[in-house]
């Protein structure tokens, strides 16, 4: 069968609804969410609390207007809040005004709200790992690991980002270089732990995909961040160490999902358990 | 109750195309949309090799993944278990499209024709509200519906039937009501064995596949 007929065919194919642009509310709403937790949990003030929280936002914001761009009825997005009792799309697009105001709230000064900003993008990002997991037709994505996975990779991503942006602010919390060590080896544990659960399942392409990501996540995402970590703990005098890590935590991260997106998203294809007997003397 | 669902015989299935043709003209789908299509599947290595011509399309689950995604409320299942899409309110977000196990739904963002100028019955047909949002196999609920207003019954006279069906050269393709014991569906589930595709997701097809006598 020729590659221009296979969509046609019984095999598992990439999928095609979903472009660049759907991942890009996938990498910027994770990394963006992620940015606004670390800044709850840095306890700054100041430009050190808004920085980032603006960061944040505009992460997000960025995201959505990217999937904004996907709809194929735009003037109609508002429909997108109707189903919440079973949509996690509906869900997650609740969740992101709020978390968008009151992420703006802190970044201009209210900073108690920074708290609830980082409850509310925990769940924002929570919602597009339950969107994700929601799409039955894609076993790389159909997986229960994919939640937790894209919550913990937000997170080492909007920390280590928040690293970058401290680079410029001057912010420091150094439990926050810990806590992003800790995270990600969480992350590279997670995926290690998705990857044996999808096994051989996945269509040959998809899992090529899906391993090449994986070495980046393991060397890029997280040997080389932590080994950077490390040297910033004892050269404390060298915050770009601590942002190189941050910014490498945070590409992978991004690098992970597109991957999955738009590399890893192949069907289902279609299969019979059972032949037609045919010729059989009646 | 009723429960309409399908059958494709694939012991009858000769691979004709003649379904996929009918629920094109029926439903004036736009070139490279064909809510109901026929695989071409071929099983093993020369000189052991079976083939199966199989159709697929929207199974109308009886879970529908699709319904649960849809953020809109558009996509929604009838009491009959007919899963359809209401086209005012869809977004084309194509979440529903990713969610399906089936790779049943379409989304056209422009219209499109068979040759560079379309034809007057293309013209005619085209459906702007259809543009941009999310399509699909509907078991051409508008004739089942107008069928049984004035009587008929789906499965058993052709104004109340699928286009599909109605076309079929084999007989491969038979619709009724699960629901009814002495419908012609019932019965040849009963008479033949079966399956349905991808059984293990749980979502219940409404869509059947004979491959062998009971």
């Amino acid at each position: 069968m020729s590659r221009a007929a296979a969509p046609y065919g019984p095999n598992p194919w990439q999928q095609r609804h979903w472009d660049a642009r759907a991942a890009a509310n996938f990498v910027c709403g994770g990394m963006g969410s992620g940015l606004i937790v670390a800044a709850a949990l840095a306890g700054a003030f100041g430009p050190a609390l808004a920085a980032p929280m603006g960061v944040g936002v505009a992460l997000i914001a960025l995201g959505l207007a990217s999937v904004f761009a996907e709809l194929g009825r735009p003037l109609r997005a508002a429909n997108v809040v109707i189903n919440p009792r079973t949509s996690w799309m509906s869900r997650e697009a609740l969740a992101a005004p709020l978390l968008i105001a009151c992420a703006l709230a802190a970044a201009a000064g209210y900073a108690s709200l920074a708290y609830i900003a980082a409850a509310l993008a925990l769940v924002f990002v929570y919602c597009q790992g339950r969107m994700v997991q929601a799409s039955r037709g894609i076993p790389a994505w159909r997986d229960p690991w994919v939640p937790v996975l894209f919550v913990a990779s937000g997170l080492a991503e909007g920390f280590g980002l928040w690293h970058a942006v401290a680079a410029f602010t001057g912010a420091r919390a150094a439990w926050l270089a810990a806590a992003l060590g800790v995270l990600l080896v969480v992350r590279i544990v997670l995926y290690r732990g998705y990857r044996r659960q999808l096994g051989k399942a996945l269509h040959r392409d998809a899992a090529a995909a899906l391993d090449r990501s994986g070495r980046i996540l393991l060397w890029a995402g997280t040997l080389v961040p932590l080994a950077l970590l490390a040297s910033a703990a004892v050269l404390p005098g060298a915050p770009w160490l601590a942002a190189a890590a941050g910014l490498l935590a945070a590409a992978t991260g991004a690098g992970f999902k597109a991957t999955l997106v738009l590399r890893a998203g192949h069907t289902q294809g279609f299969a019979l358990p059972h032949l037609p007997v045919r010729g059989v003397a009646s | 109750m009723t429960r309409w669902a399908m059958i494709a015989d694939l012991r009858r299935c000769v691979g004709c195309q003649t379904c996929t043709a009918s629920c094109r003209h029926a439903n004036a789908t736009p070139p490279g949309v064909q809510w109901r299509r026929v695989l071409d599947m071929e099983v093993g290595e020369y000189p052991d090799v079976k083939r199966a011509f199989v159709p697929v399309g929207c199974q109308h689950c009886e879970d529908p993944p699709c319904m649960d995604v849809c953020p809109t409320t558009a996509t929604k299942q009838r009491a009959d278990g007919i899963v359809t899409i209401d086209y005012d309110l869809c977004i084309g977000c194509a979440y529903c499209s990713v969610a399906c196990p089936y790779q049943a739904r379409y989304k056209t963002l422009r219209a499109t024709f068979a040759y560079a100028t379309p034809m007057a019955s293309e013209t005619t047909r085209q459906d702007d509200a259809t543009l941009a949002v999310a399509t699909k196999c509907t078991f051409c609920v508008d004739r089942i519906d107008a069928g049984v207003a004035a009587g008929r019954t789906p499965g058993v006279d052709p104004e109340a039937t699928p286009a599909c069906v109605n076309a079929c050269i084999s007989q491969a393709l038979a619709f009724g009501d699960l629901d009814d014991p002495q419908s012609n569906v019932s019965t040849l589930l009963r008479e033949n064995r079966h399956f349905r595709m991808h059984e293990e997701l749980g979502t219940g097809p409404g869509f059947y596949y004979l491959w062998d006598r009971a």
